[in-house]
């Protein structure tokens, strides 16, 4: 046992701690068809709820008859408003401080919206039936645009009326909900008034669905002997759920256990708490049956939160050598018929404003306006940290935009006014603090391996051959370098629902040297079982292949907010590591006992303490863990375990540098991604291997937005784009290779270092390849055209620019 | 509704059981025999999350009537480790080359890159890209799958060269 044979590194290597490409723990399960999605559950007595949905954007509901639906043999039961409203569950609290309608309370509000709940036997009677409940609906004057919702004299929420307050100040119209202010705005202005050079655009990031190849569901089972309710479910912040639903049902807390089980993706969409999930828990107390739930993908596309819908009016100054001196910025943002964005409280347009991104901006202004409109509600952040995307893709426009009004490289112009290196910790002029960053090594790098003076070479001479005639394709070279804000947060400013953002890790040593570890996060994909083992193992020193992660259950893991917002490396990692090392602590005195030395005399050694000087007198870690267990150590407690709950001292804030390129068919509006480069600054690196899956999965998610992925409504508030049909998901066809890159500068603050990855792709993204189509047209005038960039509408900014001949 | 008398041959057992003329095949799988590695993503055959084998061919069981399958020969993911329960090659090489992350849609895509890799033995990325087109995965941006399957072809044809 007491190896002396192998090095340090050996030592380490055996670890399979932080920088190895450990293999994933999760996958021998999953490549079985032996995961546990909510769905794999069944309980005996199970029953299954369907819902009854409005076809009508806005509209009254008269009259809703479940006769003929209860007669159907194997109903069990149908729920309306009416028989929610006794225990006041007919509405329910939103993460955003507003009310939502769990079952339609006299109207609807958007076209899919839940209107009843049917519970049966089985999913098909279930389904048989909803079809069965007649529903009068009166159909009412429909809004979809925000501007027009601002102005018109329909009355979205009625329930609402005459109150000028809402849960973020003063509202101004009786379709507002709220106005947001950051940064200087007579400053901004009177920058703007005396540049050299103003450049304004708007700059509409479309509204899109995170939707998961899981949609969301869950099982209800209440016990009505023990009183305790199990709710089972596609969480992405189970211990949010449990506060939640015990805060809204009156259930003490302490008999509602949790368990979000094997996850099918989320990226934002199961963050919130919807309409299905209470209707379940109602009719599993009024049953005394299990109740599942799952929706089905159109009811996930329709019905669930949406992300995106930010128009964004700005305005951006610089002197006529392209240094930047002021940042404006309006943003219209549609939320629906109910504000159910998830963004901490404090917080009604996410962290909008860290719309400075990468650069160095003197002066700035922001203001957002949130707007009810007959859509669904939502604006989550789909594989974002709370409107982080919006932010980065509208100030890698405005420097596109910027660029071209100054008749510059926008590679040069973002180099000029990139945060320098020792600038850091950056106070923005919008009000973070900035970490850690070195944008210019980053960048450089980034250029260089593209060969980004020989692309533009060849675009010239491409253009020249368009021009002769002789192609009918452009080459787009799309930048980006963005700056993320992620891992929500210190509990001084971020909370949700009153609840502080922080995140927890427990540790229990086992006497024969394996341990378990829960942490408050919940895995979704990203490989929590594997990377977290990985910090324990380097933290402590024992192997990552001895150390089970166990999560999502909230009767046994400790509180936490949850996974989102890529905070559970940068949360629940750091407590992770703050709890190792209490167990370090401790195993240091314990080890101090056995080699009858003052702890001082030690010195950690990869995976033991030795003492200073003399090597060969140690304890390894696996030694240490059985002395905890059989050993009476005066002034010790017995066992080996930690609890950490970390409140982060500052967010993480990753940045990156992509370049795409692509080459555009201007007769049929056809893309084509020639190369996609990622470079990723995310810190200390856990496991370059998932990191690099996460990139891969990231850019593929945002080639879909930038490319053609919507949720488009008509003027009747219908959805265009309800089945996968119609909402674009790249196939394994369409989708390009990726080359990865990276850079690490480490957190300051964060105990590792680690600055979180997993929405950094999906951030700079977007605008890698929303900029690529804008700069491929950029030399025959086009100056903005809003996403998504289909073949029809990149075929319409062809056409609109006369190239069509 | 009536129910009528359904015989599969499901992962080389024999299965019976009763089902409604409309129950579908992912269903009667995952409900009734408790086959629950096919999952249901889109119920309009585009996801491909529920792709079984059945006689041969990759099948979408999310839009397949038990009724219309009774007497064939399926094969899922469960089928697919080898006798002694450890992984199959395409399951530890998307293991391996990590193409899978949440996992949901794991089991479809390696039931069809099974069935690809009969009908293509030495496919080139471009093939397993298009043959692979019909099931949509949300987190891996395919690169590390397209891998594993291609990993997955050289090593069954040097296991066939060895055993020749």
């Amino acid at each position: 046992m007491n190896d002396q044979t192998l090095t340090p590194e050996e030592r380490a290597t055996n670890l399979k701690g932080m920088g190895c490409a450990r293999k994933r723990v999760e996958d021998v399960r999953f490549t079985q068809g032996k995961g546990n999605y909510v769905d794999d559950i069944k309980l005996d007595g199970m029953l299954f709820g369907a819902f009854v949905r409005s076809p009508y954007a806005h509209a009254r509901v008269v009259s809703v008859n479940k006769e003929a639906a209860l007669a159907v043999p194997g109903v069990v039961a149908v729920l309306t408003a009416e028989d929610l409203a006794p225990l006041g569950l007919h509405w329910m609290p939103t993460l955003a401080g507003d009310k939502q309608m769990v079952l339609a309370d006299g109207k609807v509000l958007f076209q899919g919206q839940e209107v009843a709940y049917v519970v049966a036997e089985d999913r098909y009677i279930a389904a048989d039936a909803a079809e069965l409940v007649e529903v009068d609906y009166e159909e009412l004057p429909v809004l979809t645009d925000p501007f027009e919702a601002l102005k018109s004299d329909v009355v979205l929420r009625e329930d609402l009326a005459g109150q000028t307050e809402g849960a973020h100040g003063p509202r101004k119209h009786h379709n507002h909900i709220f106005t947001w202010e950051q940064g200087d705005k007579d400053a901004t202005e009177a920058v703007l008034g005396e540049a050299d050079v103003v450049a304004e655009e708007m700059v509409y990031y479309h509204r899109t669905h995170p939707c998961p190849l899981e949609t969301c569901g869950c099982v209800a089972s209440m016990d009505k002997v023990t009183g305790k309710l199990t709710l089972y479910g596609t969480f992405q912040a189970p211990h949010a759920i449990r506060t939640v639903v015990s805060l809204i049902s009156g259930l003490a807390e302490h008999n509602i256990r949790v368990i979000s089980p094997d996850i099918g993706g989320g990226f934002g969409n199961k963050v919130g708490a919807y309409a299905g999930y209470v209707c379940s828990v109602v009719a599993s107390i009024v049953t005394g049956q299990p109740v599942k739930w799952v929706e089905n993908r159109m009811e996930n596309l329709m019905a669930t939160a949406f992300a995106r819908d930010y128009w964004m009016q700005g305005k951006i100054a610089a002197t006529k050598e392209g240094k930047i001196t002021g940042l404006w910025c309006h943003t219209t943002a549609d939320h629906g018929g109910f504000d159910a964005c998830a963004d901490p409280s404090k917080f009604p347009a996410g962290f909008m404003n860290i719309c400075t991104g990468s650069y160095d901006i003197p002066t700035a202004y922001l203001a957002v306006d949130g707007v009810y409109t007959n859509k669904a509600p939502g604006g989550v952040a789909y594989r974002c940290s709370f409107r982080v995307t919006e932010a980065a893709y509208f100030i890698e426009r405005m420097i596109e935009v910027l660029a071209i009004k100054l008749n510059m490289d926008a590679a040069e112009l973002r180099r000029i006014n990139f945060i320098k290196a020792d600038q850091f910790p950056y106070q923005s002029a919008l009000g973070w603090e900035y970490d850690s960053g070195d944008y210019h090594t980053a960048w450089d790098k980034a250029l260089k391996a593209v060969d980004y003076d020989g692309l533009r070479a060849e675009q010239a001479q491409r253009i020249e051959e368009f021009k002769a005639g002789k192609t009918r394709k452009l080459l787009g070279i799309g930048l980006t370098h963005f700056t993320e804000i992620v891992g929500a947060g210190p509990v001084k400013n971020c909370d949700i629902l009153g609840m502080g953002m922080f995140d927890s890790c427990e540790i229990r040593i086992h006497p024969t040297g394996s341990a378990i570890a829960r942490i408050g996060a919940i895995s979704q994909g990203q490989g929590h079982a594997t990377t977290f083992a990985q910090i324990i193992a380097s933290e402590i020193g024992l192997p990552a292949d001895d150390i089970t992660l166990e999560e999502g259950d909230t009767d046994t893991a400790p509180y936490g907010l949850g996974t989102y917002g890529s905070r559970s490396t940068p949360v629940a990692g750091a407590a992770t590591a703050v709890a190792s090392r209490k167990i370090r602590a401790k195993a240091q005195m314990i080890a101090a006992y056995l080699l009858e030395v003052h702890d001082g005399d030690l010195e950690w050694d990869v995976d033991r303490f030795a003492v200073k000087g003399a090597p060969e007198r140690f304890k390894t870690m696996k030694e240490i863990a059985f002395a905890a267990y059989n050993q009476a150590i005066p002034g010790l407690e017995p066992g080996l375990e930690a609890v950490s709950y970390y409140d982060p001292p500052n967010m993480t804030y990753p940045f990156g540098a992509y370049i795409c390129v692509m080459e555009i068919d201007v007769d049929t509006g056809e893309w084509d991604v020639r190369k996609f480069y990622a470079l990723d600054d995310c810190g200390t690196r856990i496991n370059p291997m998932i990191i690099e899956g996460q990139v891969h999965g990231g850019v593929t998610e945002a080639l879909a937005i930038a490319m053609g992925q919507e949720i488009a409504y008509d003027e009747m508030g219908n959805v265009k784009t309800g089945t996968l049909m119609d909402f674009f998901i790249p196939t394994a066809w369409e989708t390009p290779n990726y080359t990865t890159d990276h850079t690490v500068t480490p957190s300051p603050h964060h105990p590792i270092g680690a600055k979180g990855v997993g929405e950094s792709p999906n951030v700079g993204g977007v605008p890698a390849f929303s900029n690529a189509v804008h700069d491929a047209f950029r030399p025959f005038g086009l100056v903005q055209s809003h996403m998504p960039h289909d073949h029809w509408r990149i075929w319409k900014i062809a056409n609109g620019l006369g190239m069509h001949g | 509704m009536s129910k009528m008398h359904v015989k599969l041959t499901v992962n080389g057992k024999q299965v019976e059981g009763l089902a409604e003329p409309r129950t579908l095949l992912i269903h009667f799988l995952r409900e009734d025999l408790k086959i629950t590695g096919p999952h249901i993503g889109c119920e309009t055959s585009h996801c491909g999350a529920c792709t079984v084998d059945i006689d041969g061919k990759s099948v979408k069981s999310c839009t397949t009537f038990v009724a219309q399958v009774n007497g064939a020969d399926i094969t899922t993911v469960e089928g697919l480790a080898n006798d002694d329960g450890s992984l199959g090659v395409l399951q530890e090489m998307f293991r391996e080359h990590h193409g899978l992350q949440c996992g949901f849609c794991t089991p479809g895509m390696i039931t069809r890159a099974h069935r690809l890799l009969q009908e293509n033995p030495t496919p080139t990325e471009e093939d397993i890209r298009f043959g692979m087109a019909g099931n949509l995965c949300r987190c891996t941006g395919y690169q590390n799958i397209v891998k594993a399957i291609s990993a997955s072809a050289d090593m069954l044809n040097a296991q066939k060269e060895a055993a020749e």
